[in-house]
């Protein structure tokens, strides 16, 4: 813990040695953490180009250590050779992973719209049913978050069954519609706070209705983080397994589920696991890597002040 | 659901008088027409379940549907009756009716399940039993295995808290390709729980062929069985856990560190204070407050923990390894227990609530009376 903000430090340690043994600490500890988070990756994909023999002597590095082959993407369906086939792995892959994107876009975009005008109301007007006022309703939403899902599993179970929403995307949406909302709020609350209410005034004046106001004026200046919020809840909801594997069976089942489906009886197929994991986590990583300025955006909503 | 919008802003709206009784007396009618739909409905089918009337709905989902038509007209008696205040109480009721339906009726629900008798997989069905389920639960040696766990789970996120505070300063450090390291570090958090459980937990950690086995094997460790000894198969679990969860952690403080005034810091460069000196007088204490947050909502997820456990150890060696909510989805998944595992679960709710509720006392009164 005796790394310390550089900048400052660095003027303070005259000798060049203790300068360099400064650099060398830091850079060693950043890329020591590096490894750390892309290691795994690394083996996960190269592991879905080896064979079994390649698997279980450990080999590491392609080309050198072993010769690629697409074993584990044909397993998939997805391999250059198997690709123009039919395939019922590559076709239930497929299902799957549409089941994935509906339900964490339908999610996400439900808890943004209906997150978004609650927080708004929340911050600019006040009201008050019974005896609970604004900071009464505020925290019953943000006290959502700490519901544990196994909480709402079981009646849930039991609910969607009556309701005939089990297995159902609809079903899954709005559970994780229910997950994501807290966040949405919370990162929204911090978001409109931020805007001065003078521009609606102005606005209202100018003879804008309140929700024209809201369309018109606010939204437009909302909307990094709205983004921010959206793409925070698509990780939550698509990385979600505890309601999928619980409610899902057959026809809505997300990807996570079948992930975690395959480790049957008869062991692992090292290579097809890999080649599905790969597939799996590839969506967000690219998300990740790409929109990384508004995940950051939203992790950090309201943490500062 | 009479809330009253009192009208804070702006200041030039009076709408009440604006409007005429007709379209007040309209939109108590919309209101209670609605009103007595839903109940009307509601009653229907109760009678029909309970075997009273032949008419009603094979499953219970046009409840819903009239639960939403009932959300909307009520929004349109709340615009007919109250004019503008009306429009505002519109931003808020469509998240707060949704998520009185989605927690409010469910927790309920659940409360009166976790008093019954109820397995899925037998034919008896659901048999009221009372406090049994309780009782047997403070016999469970397996349900206090895994609060007990749950208690070293959470203590872990200390020692996350620890390299997550360690990475933000390394970040926040004069260093190139800044961006490159803050992408890569964040990187663990957008996989997949699931997916990070095999690709680390099942096959890195492999006993046979995993290089993380290898590796321990070269460094002197020579039966590296991560996941067989109870004590080791926790620590492998909270590895796990941190990998994926730290990022979020750290992106949490480097805006802390991002956020501080430089000011602070060249003063106490010129007061002579030493590295060790200003981080432990100057830049922790101003990061109480982010780092408090930060640990908070850690934690808040910690409880939640259970997908990596059911993936990799199915709560093995012996439930060595069970969070509470991996220990209720087995009872669920394997012995279709849904009285005792509701009530297992809704114990778990009481005492994570006066946990937290604590928690937050506590740590308000701690940075009040650090800073």
């Amino acid at each position: 813990m005796s790394v310390q903000t550089t900048d400052y430090v660095a003027s303070e340690i005259r000798s060049p040695v203790g300068f360099l043994a400064n650099r060398v600490f830091i850079y060693g500890a950043l890329a020591f953490w590096a490894f750390i988070c892309l290691f795994p990756i690394y083996w996960t994909i190269t592991t879905s180009f080896k064979t079994a023999v390649d698997v279980t002597q450990g080999h590491l590095i392609p080309f050198v250590d072993f010769q690629p082959d697409w074993k584990g993407w044909r397993s998939l369906g997805l391999s250059p050779d198997s690709i123009f086939q039919t395939s019922t792995v590559r076709e239930e892959f497929f299902k799957r992973f549409m089941n994935s994107v509906i339900t964490s876009v339908g999610a996400s975009s439900l808890a943004i719209v209906i997150g978004s005008l609650a927080a708004y109301g929340l911050t600019r007007y006040r009201y008050q049913f019974a005896w609970f006022k604004n900071e009464d309703i505020s925290f019953f939403f943000l006290s959502q978050l700490i519901l544990p899902p196994v909480v709402l599993a079981l009646p849930f179970l039991v609910l969607y069954r009556e309701v005939g929403l089990l297995d159902t995307r609809i079903g899954l949406i709005l559970l994780y519609t229910l997950m994501v909302l807290p966040i949405v709020i919370w990162i929204m609350r911090d978001q409109f706070n931020s805007i001065p209410v003078e521009l609606e005034e102005a606005a209202l004046v100018d003879g804008l209705s309140i929700w024209g106001a809201f369309f018109r004026i606010v939204m437009p200046i909302a909307l990094p983080g709205m983004v921010a919020a959206f793409i925070l809840a698509m990780v939550l909801c698509w990385n979600e397994y505890f309601f999928a594997a619980l409610l899902t069976s057959t026809d809505a089942k997300t990807i996570p589920v079948m992930v975690a489906s395959q480790t049957g009886s008869q062991g692992i197929n090292w290579w097809s696991m890999a080649a599905l994991a790969t597939a799996a986590i590839a969506p967000l990583a690219v998300i990740g890597i790409a929109l990384e300025r508004y995940l950051i955006m939203g992790m950090t909503a309201g943490a500062v002040k | 659901m009479a809330d009253q919008t009192t009208n804070a802003w702006p200041a030039n709206a009076g709408p009440a008088d604006l409007i005429s009784p007709g379209r007040k007396q309209l939109g108590f009618a919309v209101m209670a027409v609605a009103t007595l739909g839903l109940l009307a409905v509601i009653a229907l089918q109760i009678l029909y379940k309970s075997e009273v009337t032949t008419l009603g709905f094979d499953t219970w989902r046009p409840i819903v549907y009239a639960y939403i038509l009932w959300g909307v007209a009520l929004a349109v008696g709340q615009v007919l009756t109250r004019g503008e205040d009306g429009q505002r109480a519109l931003f808020l009721l469509p998240a707060l009716l949704f998520t009185i339906a989605m927690v409010i009726f469910p927790t309920l629900f659940g409360f009166y399940i976790a008093l019954t008798d109820w397995n899925l997989s037998s034919f008896a069905g659901r048999k009221f039993n009372g406090l049994d389920n309780f009782w047997q639960m403070l016999a469970d040696p397996y349900y206090r295995n895994a609060l007990f766990n749950m208690v070293l789970y959470v203590l872990a996120v200390l020692v996350e808290y620890v390299i997550a505070f360690g990475l933000a300063l390394l970040l926040n450090a004069q260093i190139r390709a800044r961006k490159f390291f803050r992408v890569v570090f964040l990187l663990p958090l957008m996989l997949s729980p699931v997916a990070v459980s095999w690709m680390i937990g099942k096959s890195l950690m492999e006993y046979r062929f995993g290089p993380a086995a290898t590796l321990a094997r070269h460094l002197g460790w020579d039966n590296p069985a991560f996941f067989s000894n109870p004590i080791t198969a926790r620590i492998s679990i909270m590895v796990l856990d941190a990998w994926t969860f730290i990022p979020f952690m750290m992106i949490m403080l480097l805006a802390g560190l991002q956020a501080m005034s430089r000011d602070v810091l060249e003063a106490a460069r010129v007061d002579g204070a030493t590295t060790w000196q200003t981080f432990w007088q100057v830049t922790f204490p101003l990061m109480l407050p982010v780092s408090v947050t930060a640990v908070i909502l850690r934690i808040i997820f910690k409880l939640k923990l259970a997908d990596i456990i059911i993936t990799v150890t199915s709560g093995g060696p012996g439930g060595a390894t069970d969070s509470v909510s991996s220990f209720i989805y087995r009872e669920y998944r394997d012995r279709s227990n849904v009285g005792y595992g509701t009530m297992l679960a809704m114990a778990y709710l009481v005492l994570i609530v006066v946990f937290v509720t604590w928690l937050l006392k506590f740590a308000n009164r701690f940075v009040r009376n650090v800073n």
